[in-house]
Order: structure tokens, then C-alpha cells, then sequence
């Protein structure tokens, strides 16, 4: 029980209610469209290595509102806090450790592999 | 409440839970156990796109650039209001207003829609250009090796994301059946939470994948 009660006062209404209420809504509504646009926008602009770490912050901005507010995390218990995190975590080791890899062997200067001779 | 095995029954409440709040964290909870594999699923996509653009960068941007960036938005803008609109069916039901539930889920279903109808404009323009991967895949009037690559690509990573739209478009118009026959009490209304947290996860998926797909050369 104590979980759940927690649940209520993040939710901040009466027993029956979990989400966030209309404004949050409208407010991360706009939100998400002022990032695709700026999304698009900047994709246009040469930013050198920088255009897809910009592309992924804002996608990773958008996220985040996504997952708190529509999906109601941050109103949760802290066990729902914890599978929300944890999913995020296991791509964060896939892709990590991916990249680490496939993205670091010209420092080696190993060019035997096929996928690296251009 | 607290006599749950065989004692005091409260409506809607499965057997083998404390309560009501107690049986909505299990469906939360084991939603979200589902999601993770999700996200694992298509995880597993972004890590070969990781690769493969490392690989061939210059061929990921040009063949990107094939893509119609402003129809990609456009549809990112529609997802998002599906969204939106998906949030606004779970508000109703946590009101148990069960025409907002109907109306809700049908402007969310109707918004699916017309991103799949988007995607199926794109789909054909790739199908005119030669641009499906295979023997008849053709990039500027070449073959194009690491192109094709980022074709296939690119079809598996939106075929799987529009085949989890047409799911959970057909989840929606379910609940929403259901909604009308006013079953949507306590526990009905987590059915409808659960549904948007899936319809969520979609679009999340897909603000990772436009930018992705549609915008890395275009400021080439």
C-alpha cells in the first residue's frame, strides 16, 4: 500500500486520478511540435559533427516529456520509475557498446574489416 | 479491503489483489515489462542503422536526402496529435465519461490513419524510384550498394513501426467498442491507460526514427 499511496500526492487529485491534469497535456503537446519544428529547422544548417548530437538531444528532450507526462512516469509509484529506467538502460548498453566498438576501430587503424574498407 | 481472499468483494477487483491501486500497479508494471522488450526490439534496428551509417556515411546521407522530409514531418506533427489525443481518452477514463473515451480514441485511431496513409504515399514514390531493396533497386541510374542498405533499413525500421500502428489502432477501436457498452469502470479504465502507454511507445519510436531517417543529410 505505502507504493501506491505515494502514486496519489505525485498525482496530486482525489483516489481516482493518476494523470497530470489538461494544462500539462496542452502545455507538452506544444512542446513536442516546437521540437519537430526546431528538428527540421536546424537539420538545414550546417553544423559540422554537431547536427546529429543536436538531432538526438532534441529527439531525446521529446522523449522525456513523452514518457513523463503522456505515459504518466512521472506520477508513478518507483517501481514503475525503475522499469521505465531500466528499459532505457539495456539500449543505452546495446547501442554503447555497439558504437565503442564500430565507431573507435579506425583509431586502431584496422582496416581489414570489410565494413570499414570505403 | 484488506480481507481480499474469498472476503468483502469489491466490483472489478481480480481475486488475487489487495486492491483496486494495487491491481492497477500490476498492469502498469507488467505493461511496461512488455514495453521494455519493446524497446529491445527496436533497439536491436538501431543498433545495425549505428553500424551502417558508421560504415558508409556519405551513401546514408544521400540516400536520406530521397526521403520527402517535409511528408515525415508532417506525419511526426499528425503522431504527436495522436498522442495527444490518446492522452485525452485516458483522461476521460479516468472520468468514466464514456462518449470522451469513444470520441478520444476515434480522433487517435482516425490520426493513425492518416499517418498510414502518409506512409503509404512514400512507400509507392519509393516503389516508382526503384528504391525497394532488391534486384530492382536502382540509386541515380546505379545499383548502389550501401544505398540499398540504407533502404532496408529504412523499410524494416517504418514497416515495424507502421505494423505496431495498425495494432494498436485495432486495440483502440476495440476499447472503444467496449466504451460505448459502458464497461468502463475501474479496471477498464486501466485497459485504456495501458493501450495509450503502448500508442505512446510508438511514438516515441518515431521521434527517434524522423530525425534519423529523413534529416541526416540535409544540411549537406
Amino acid at each position: 500500500m505505502s507504493s501506491s499511496h505515494e502514486s496519489h500526492e505525485a498525482g496530486g487529485h482525489d483516489g481516482g486520478e493518476h494523470g497530470h491534469g489538461l494544462g500539462a497535456y496542452f502545455a507538452v503537446f506544444g512542446a513536442l511540435l516546437v521540437g519537430t519544428w526546431l528538428t527540421v529547422w536546424i537539420a538545414e544548417k550546417d553544423l559540422g559533427a554537431w547536427n546529429t548530437p543536436v538531432a538526438l538531444g532534441i529527439a531525446c528532450t521529446k522523449a522525456t516529456l513523452v514518457v513523463l507526462y503522456f505515459m504518466h512516469v512521472r506520477a508513478s509509484s518507483k517501481v514503475v520509475w525503475l522499469a521505465a529506467a531500466i528499459g532505457f538502460v539495456f539500449l543505452v548498453i546495446l547501442l554503447g557498446f555497439t558504437i565503442s566498438d564500430y565507431a573507435t576501430r579506425e583509431w586502431l587503424e584496422i582496416y581489414s574489416d570489410p565494413l570499414l574498407s570505403r | 479491503m484488506s480481507d481480499s481472499h474469498g472476503g468483502a468483494h469489491v466490483a472489478n477487483l481480480a481475486h488475487h489483489f489487495e486492491d483496486l491501486e494495487q491491481q492497477r500497479e500490476a498492469h502498469t508494471l507488467g505493461m511496461w515489462a512488455f514495453l521494455i522488450t519493446e524497446i529491445l526490439f527496436f533497439g536491436g534496428l538501431f543498433a545495425a542503422y549505428v553500424v551502417y551509417r558508421t560504415a558508409y556515411p556519405e551513401a546514408f546521407a544521400n540516400a536520406s536526402n530521397q526521403l520527402d522530409a517535409r511528408l515525415g514531418g508532417i506525419n511526426t506533427a499528425v503522431l504527436i496529435g495522436s498522442s495527444f489525443t490518446m492522452v485525452l481518452a485516458v483522461h476521460a477514463a479516468e472520468r468514466r465519461r464514456k462518449r470522451a473515451i469513444f470520441g478520444w480514441l476515434w480522433a487517435t485511431v482516425v490520426l493513425g490513419a492518416v499517418f498510414l496513409g502518409v506512409k503509404y504515399v512514400e512507400y509507392s514514390h519509393k516503389w516508382e524510384h526503384h528504391l525497394i531493396p532488391g534486384p530492382n533497386f536502382l540509386f541515380e541510374g546505379a545499383p548502389g550498394g550501401s544505398e540499398q542498405l540504407f533502404f532496408a533499413l529504412y523499410f524494416a525500421m517504418t514497416g515495424l513501426h507502421a505494423f505496431h500502428m495498425v495494432i494498436g489502432a485495432g486495440v483502440l477501436i476495440w476499447l472503444s467498442v467496449l466504451a460505448l457498452k459502458g464497461r468502463f469502470d475501474l479496471p477498464g479504465r486501466n485497459a485504456v491507460e495501458m493501450a495509450g502507454l503502448y500508442w505512446h511507445f510508438v511514438d516515441l519510436v518515431w521521434i527517434f526514427l524522423f530525425p534519423l531517417l529523413y534529416l541526416l543529410g540535409r544540411h549537406a
